[in-house]
């Protein structure tokens, strides 16, 4: 179970927190000039990475404030809470090694997958 | 498909009992990877080697090689709570998963690999006025289809499971269930083994260890693999590789509208016969049945965020727990064994994606979700239809990539049974 410092609260258990998803995905500004591929793109198409991901969450079961999470989701490591508004923080990608002892190689792991 | 000294029958057991069981040849080869194949299958569960098999054996393309990081059968294939039915609601998931549940039905007989499949029924719970409304209205469109659905009134369902909690005192009280009796339950391992043996005995290599690390493109027309076991050429790959489909997407510039999350499940320990069918329920969401080892195998819901790292939160385990002995309150101090959660990749729709894409040669077959095992022969075999002809099987059709844009989706939510 994940432990998340939530901005406004401090840190709490993951059961009174539900994910929001991708974070910084916009709201296209002309939406009447989009095609139906755009469409897709922004209301389906996901980037689903294996490794750093920057995250909406809401603190529903507490303040019920939302802000973001940059969570390393080969890892379930959490890298950083930021606010929401604010840019995501530069940070370095661990190499996604999953608990259950997948090895280092491959996976598309960032660390590897440009060698 | 299967040569007759290496079919195993009454026979072979006799002879084999002869030399102690020490001269068992292995049920698949361990081949060298050749430089170039007909066609490539990135993924060695159920799904891919059902492919490599129809592809054999429905369209006469041997040179194959199923690519697996792992070893066979060690991801979603075993990690499953192996339930088998068809009791979708949509006329597309009704046809395509009944396919698959006909093709259950002679796989032992046609893999000569005893793949376990037990026919004892899944029953579908209602524990409110809308429950009893949505199966109602599932159990109908079931039987327009031609998919085998009753309804049972509450006294029906005790009489049928006698073990279940039928007491109108309780917080989701039992009003009624719908009942597919040819659904049922089979043995997962056996069923990648089965397919494995039998795909390689039409010579289909089965590489296992082996992960992919790029996916080659020239031009638009896909061209081969990069593996960490070297380059392999192939102007068609089917990638089958369940929570990882937007990984490799990835290497080929596409984005999926896949998210991949935790699911997990757990086994008691063993005990005598007290549970002789599968029930589920949507509302207080777990399901449940016992098997041939006597465990009782026990499936939860997704965890609510995007996971890679095959395990989730106790919350989820303790909010199944407490349904399963809401329902069976004999089952309140058996001891747990062993959990595990899988990475499943769930589409917006809760239906699968199997399809060509933009890139010639490139097809994926993923988003199968929470309910991909009971899907596995009927999933191969459309998608083995795409490889082979470049356009989808009738019944695979509705399941293009296309849908996200054209917004003809599939909403099997009420079906999937598992919460999304």
């Amino acid at each position: 179970m994940l432990i998340i410092n939530c901005p406004y609260c401090g840190e709490r258990e993951q059961e009174e927190f539900s994910c929001g998803g991708e974070a910084h995905i916009e709201r296209p500004k002309n939406p009447p000039d989009l095609n139906d591929d755009q469409w897709a793109d922004y209301l389906f198409l996901r980037q689903n990475i294996k490794g750093l991901q920057y995250e909406r969450w809401n603190h529903s079961f507490g303040c019920r404030q939302w802000f973001n999470v940059a969570r390393n989701t080969a890892t379930d490591e959490i890298l950083a809470v930021y606010k929401m508004g604010e840019k995501p923080p530069a940070l370095e990608s661990n190499n996604p090694i999953t608990p259950c002892g997948e090895p280092a190689i491959g996976s598309g792991n960032f660390s590897t997958s440009k060698k | 498909m299967i040569k007759r000294s290496k079919k195993y029958s009454v026979f072979s057991l006799v002879k084999n009992a002869l030399s102690y069981h020490e001269n068992w040849q292995p049920a698949w080869r361990n081949p060298e990877i050749k430089k170039e194949y007909d066609a490539i299958i990135v993924g060695g569960g159920g799904h891919g080697l059902t492919t490599a098999y129809y592809l054999a054996k429905n369209h006469g393309i041997k040179n194959i090689a199923v690519v697996e990081k792992g070893w066979i059968g060690g991801g979603n294939t075993g990690r499953n709570t192996t339930i088998i039915r068809s009791n979708y609601l949509w006329d597309q998931s009704a046809a395509i998963y009944d396919h698959a549940l006909k093709l259950w039905e002679g796989m032992s007989q046609e893999l000569n690999y005893n793949v376990m499949f037990s026919q004892r029924g899944v029953m579908n719970v209602a524990h409110n006025l809308h429950d009893v409304r949505e199966l109602k209205r599932r159990w109908h469109a079931n039987r327009l289809n031609g998919v085998d659905c009753e309804w049972l009134n509450t006294k029906e369902v005790k009489k049928f499971c006698p073990v279940i909690n039928t007491s109108p005192n309780i917080r989701y009280p039992v009003l009624g269930a719908t009942l597919q009796r040819r659904a049922g339950t089979a043995r997962h391992d056996a069923v990648a083994w089965g397919y494995a043996r039998g795909a390689d005995a039409m010579g289909v290599d089965i590489i296992q260890n082996c992960e992919v690390t790029e996916i080659n493109i020239n031009n638009g027309n896909v061209t081969g693999i990069e593996t960490t076991r070297g380059t392999i050429k192939s102007k068609k790959i089917g990638v089958v590789c369940a929570g990882h489909s937007s990984v490799i997407a990835k290497m080929a510039g596409i984005k999926l509208p896949l998210e991949s999350r935790p699911l997990q499940a757990l086994v008691s320990e063993p005990v005598k016969p007290v549970i002789d069918t599968v029930v589920m329920s949507n509302t207080i969401h777990a399901y449940v049945s016992q098997s041939d080892k006597g465990e009782l195998v026990i499936g939860a819901g997704t965890d609510g965020y995007n996971s890679y790292s095959q395990r989730g939160g106790f919350n989820i385990v303790e909010d199944t727990i407490m349904a399963i002995v809401e329902l069976f309150p004999l089952f309140s101090r058996m001891k747990m064994l062993r959990h595990w959660g899988g990475i499943v990749d769930i589409c917006p729709d809760a239906s699968p994606i199997i399809s060509k894409t933009h890139i010639n040669g490139l097809y994926f077959n993923c988003g199968w979700g929470t309910g991909g095992f009971k899907a596995t022969p009927g999933s191969g075999w459309v998608f083995a239809h795409t490889i082979a002809n470049d356009q989808p099987h009738a019944l695979n059709a509705p399941f293009s990539i296309n849908r996200f844009s054209s917004g003809e989706l599939v909403d099997e939510h009420g079906a999937a049974a598992v919460a999304h």
